[in-house]
């Protein structure tokens, strides 16, 4: 079988931040009742996560689970295990209104790590990013200039930014050029 | 630049993340109705100066259709509700009567 492959094969550029592809990483969407106690357990015994709250994002490497809206839930699990994690959640999920599928190849992901991250993002999401409004353990959906793409902070200096894979190669660009050197703008 | 509260994910979502769709709280007249009535349906819309009800989607963002009231004239947000509801929930009439007493909107006031 061929060998599975990132949009952008770890591709990197330095800047003010540091921006990079992440590689491949298991993604499941799961929608559902997220009060309801089967749902619940499947996201516990997938992520070893409670449910988060909302725009909460509980997340430990590449295992995690991310609030997305009323209904719907990211499950973050390992590239290679996300078959098995999504073959035993929809077997628990069988009796109820819930719906989970995998997506891990629809999506891509960076990370932006230093400093100036927070700027690198705030040139391209219409969202406050200032350190009292945004924090870790947070998720936002937004826009990226013109394509839709959700981010967290795995610390004080380091998002991660999720968006759809045939948009890789312009979201790349985008933080590329939101990174050149001495485009620093000084406002958080 | 408008700026609407997602009564789903509790952002203020600005312009950009949003869609516009349209008049708030239509009344669908499908097959069986009269012509007049069918019409009116499809092609009358309100154009107020002033207070306005309107549907939003939070399109880059949760994706959750909702309700805002808002003022034509001044792009004074009045408040957002939720999509499930015929009318607008009593808290949003009392928020615009404080700010624009006697309006009223189709059959709303």
């Amino acid at each position: 079988m061929s060998e599975p492959i990132s949009a952008l094969n770890h591709a990197s550029y330095t800047g003010i931040a540091k921006v990079e592809e992440c590689g491949l990483q298991g993604m499941i969407t799961l929608r559902g009742d997220l009060s309801d106690k089967v749902l619940i357990k499947a996201v516990k015994d997938a992520t070893g996560q409670k449910v988060p709250g909302q725009r909460e994002a509980l997340i430990k490497g590449d295992t995690g689970v991310c609030w997305m809206s009323t209904d719907e839930l990211l499950v973050l699990v390992p590239y290679a295990e996300v078959e098995t994690k999504l073959a035993v959640m929809s077997n628990a999920l069988s009796g109820v209104h819930a719906l989970a599928v995998n997506v891990s190849d629809a999506r891509a992901v960076f990370r932006i790590a230093g400093a100036n991250a927070r700027e690198v993002m705030g040139k391209l999401a219409p969202v406050d990013l200032s350190a009292e409004a945004f924090q870790p353990g947070q998720i936002r959906r937004s826009r990226l200039a013109q394509v839709a793409g959700a981010f967290w902070m795995d610390d004080d200096e380091t998002f991660r930014v999720v968006c759809f894979r045939s948009a890789a190669d312009y979201v790349f660009k985008l933080l590329k050029v939101a990174a050149q050197p001495g485009s620093e703008v000084g406002v958080y | 630049m408008l700026i609407l509260n997602c009564p789903y994910c509790g952002v203020d979502a600005e312009e950009t993340e949003l869609a516009a769709g349209g008049e708030a709280h239509l009344k669908r007249y499908g097959p069986g109705s009269s012509d007049g009535d069918f019409h009116d349906y499809l092609f009358m819309r309100e154009n107020p100066k002033g207070v306005h009800f309107e549907r939003w989607r939070h399109a880059n963002g949760c994706g959750k259709w909702f309700h805002a009231a808002r003022c034509t004239q001044t792009l004074e947000v009045f408040g957002t509700y939720s999509a499930q509801v015929f009318e607008p929930p009593q808290k949003i009439k009392d928020a615009i009567t404080a700010k624009r007493p006697g309006w009223t909107w189709r059959e709303f006031s």
